[in-house]
């Protein structure tokens, strides 16, 4: 970054759009690209739920119990992923679910950004007691494996999806607060923030407008990959019957029961199972493309 | 080397004191009162109630509760469960065996598995063969393993037969542990056909608890074999003639190796947090699924001293690591 601002004096013109940039590294990866367009088709999906989803996610049709999927025998194209036990359209669930993940990894991952750059933020700056006691506490919740930090934390909320979000924010926090304070400890010692602070920069505008801006490609890489554990541990949380309550249609949950009926109907256990397959996918090959993209060190 | 050991002792101390708040508080922050818990839902007069939180110590000051908290801790007291009435210390002991089994081997396979594939994807770099081996391991990095766990059952089980679906051995066996692990009980019952039922039970639950080890295996001996391969020791060794297998096991692997080690003391986590799903799935009688089931149970005794436990051992093991780590490569204990 700073080398680049260099460059802004004397070669202006010459300099391209970072966006471009950007996106000329980015989609020389394949997998990224990929990984975009999964991420960009379930975005689609959870949007226009109401208009493509072929059933209500909760309507119970007492005629057509644990109904296979349309291609095999006994399937009709009324229900075409099947009919879980009491008669709901999988299909339509996880239209539906894919509504419910997204919207609340959306939720964790934008918590845990703000609330973790915060904190980096004021332990890279601060130094000293403030420092020490933020990254302690950061260093206890990744002592423990983050599902297990998740289940005490909604023991003592009380098991419920926004409990659950709240729990995997708690998970992921260390994680963003650590990066930031790393990133900003690099940043503060380089000429530029120097040069902002004699020529009188206030400790706010330090964090925010100066350093903030130049710690971000780390953080935004961490942030979609973030993205994808929020789902998994949502999803896992729900499976254990401490995330979302039935009868949300999210897809952890709808494996919860699953296990009962393995040999008579696997196509209730498998179809939430590859949702929450594709989607983390997608956002793992996103972020693995950004960090390509986005990581000067990697660039030829 | 013991300047070093000590300081990264040094640091785990205030770690090990900033989780017993954590469990400290989790007792009291869980809704409800903790003499009704313990009694359950029937009634009890005020009297008997205040003789209770007396008892329990909690018509003291925080402070103080926390100060006889720390001081039962560390002679090794961590409560009783309020169900079975057993110390949490020795239910903890009984069942961690089972966990450490599933996990040994999860991480057995991850790594028997995972170096190869590594090495091939890095020395045949740009092939189909790396292509798939990456592309395999992104899907298994990003694997919901409870999900991966039921497909296993599904297809192992209930449609080939080939596994049992839970549990740690046949019904039919029934022998007093003596070590805990059940692959060594077996052997040592001497009964006929027991080890087999007991490896049987332990494929599926160590193949679903490794595949996200085995992913990021493969993936970190591949970039840092990778790493290795451009070096001018390879390429004088090259120069000399050397057998290419000779090259890549002995001169390559070795330090390649050294960054996969840390991987693997990071994998404690991530095998613990699989562990809660794979027991609860596999009905492993093990330390994941009894946490869980001391969340559905209320019962937070056990809550609190197993999650105390269960950091402890993962702060030690990455203590370990960080010393062998320390062992093998002298850069990292000398840096000052």
């Amino acid at each position: 970054m700073s080398i680049a601002a260099d460059h802004i004096d004397t070669d202006a013109a010459a300099l391209p759009n970072p966006l471009v940039e950007f996106w000329r590294y980015f989609r020389q990866n394949y997998g990224a690209v990929l990984g975009s367009a999964i991420v960009v088709i379930i975005t689609l999906i959870a949007v226009l739920a109401d208009v493509i989803a072929p059933h209500s996610p909760n309507e119970q049709y007492r005629d057509a119990l644990l109904m296979p999927p349309a291609w095999l025998d006994g399937g009709t194209w009324r229900f075409v992923l099947g009919t879980d036990d009491i008669g709901r359209d999988i299909l339509s669930r996880i239209i539906y679910g894919a509504r419910v993940s997204l919207s609340i990894g959306f939720l964790v991952v934008t918590l845990a950004l703000v609330v973790g750059i915060a904190l980096g933020l004021v332990a890279g700056f601060s130094r000293g007691a403030l420092d020490i006691l933020v990254m302690r506490s950061m260093d206890v919740m990744l002592a423990l494996p983050s599902l297990l930090l998740a289940i005490v934390i909604v023991a003592i909320l009380g098991p419920s999806l926004i409990n659950a979000a709240l729990a995997v924010v708690v998970v992921q926090l260390p994680h963003f607060a650590r990066l930031t304070r790393a990133a900003v400890l690099t940043e503060r010692a380089k000429d530029y923030v120097v040069a902002s602070r004699v020529s009188g920069a206030g400790l706010l505008r330090l964090m925010f407008i100066t350093v903030l801006p130049n710690c971000m490609a780390p953080v935004i890489v961490q942030g979609t990959l973030g993205f994808s554990t929020a789902v998994l541990d949502l999803a896992a949380l729900g499976f254990l019957g401490l995330g979302a309550q039935p009868p949300t249609p999210e897809w952890g949950t709808m494996l919860s029961n699953a296990l009962q009926f393995i040999q008579r109907a696997w196509w209730v256990v498998t179809f939430p199972g590859l949702a929450i397959l594709s989607v983390v996918l997608g956002f793992n090959l996103m972020g693995d493309g950004l960090r390509d993209a986005l990581d000067p060190k990697l660039k030829r | 080397m013991i300047r070093f050991l000590l300081t990264r002792i040094g640091l785990i101390a205030p770690t090990f004191f900033g989780v017993t708040l954590l469990t400290f508080a989790l007792v009291r922050l869980v809704p409800g009162d903790p003499v009704e818990l313990l009694v359950g839902e029937r009634g009890i007069d005020p009297a008997r109630h205040a003789m209770l939180r007396a008892e329990l110590g909690l018509d003291k000051p925080l402070l103080v509760q926390y100060g006889t908290y720390i001081n039962q801790v560390l002679h090794g007291d961590l409560g009783q469960s309020i169900v079975t009435k057993t110390p949490v210390l020795q239910e903890f002991l009984t069942l961690f065996p089972a966990t450490i089994e599933i996990s040994l081997c999860a991480i057995l396979f991850a790594l028997l598995i995972g170096i190869p594939v590594g090495i091939l994807a890095a020395v045949r770099r740009g092939s189909v063969l790396d292509y798939l081996a990456m592309g395999f391991s992104l899907i298994g990095y990003s694997m919901p393993i409870f999900w991966w766990a039921l497909l296993l059952i599904l297809t192992f089980s209930v449609n080939l037969g080939w596994t049992p679906v839970s549990g740690r051995i046949s019904v039919f066996f029934y022998f007093e542990p003596v070590t805990g692990f059940m692959l060594i009980d077996s052997l040592l019952s001497g009964q006929k056909g027991a080890f087999s039922s007991a490896v049987r039970h332990l494929v599926l639950p160590s193949v679903a608890l490794g595949t996200i080890p085995l992913a990021i295996i493969a993936r970190m001996t591949r970039s840092s074999m990778l790493e290795v391969l451009n070096e001018d020791y390879i390429r004088t060794a090259r120069a000399k003639g050397l057998a290419p297998w000779r090259i890549i096991i002995l001169h390559a692997l070795r330090n390649a190796l050294i960054p996969v080690i840390t991987v693997v003391g990071l994998a404690v986590g991530v095998l613990f947090a699989g562990a809660i799903l794979t027991e609860t799935i596999f009905a492993w009688p093990g330390v994941g699924k009894w946490l869980v089931e001391s969340v559905r149970r209320r019962d937070y005794p056990v809550l609190q001293g197993g999650v105390l436990l269960v950091a402890t051992v993962v702060m030690v093991v990455n203590l370990l690591v960080d010393v062998l780590y320390g062992l093998i490569n002298p850069r990292i204990r000398h840096q000052r």
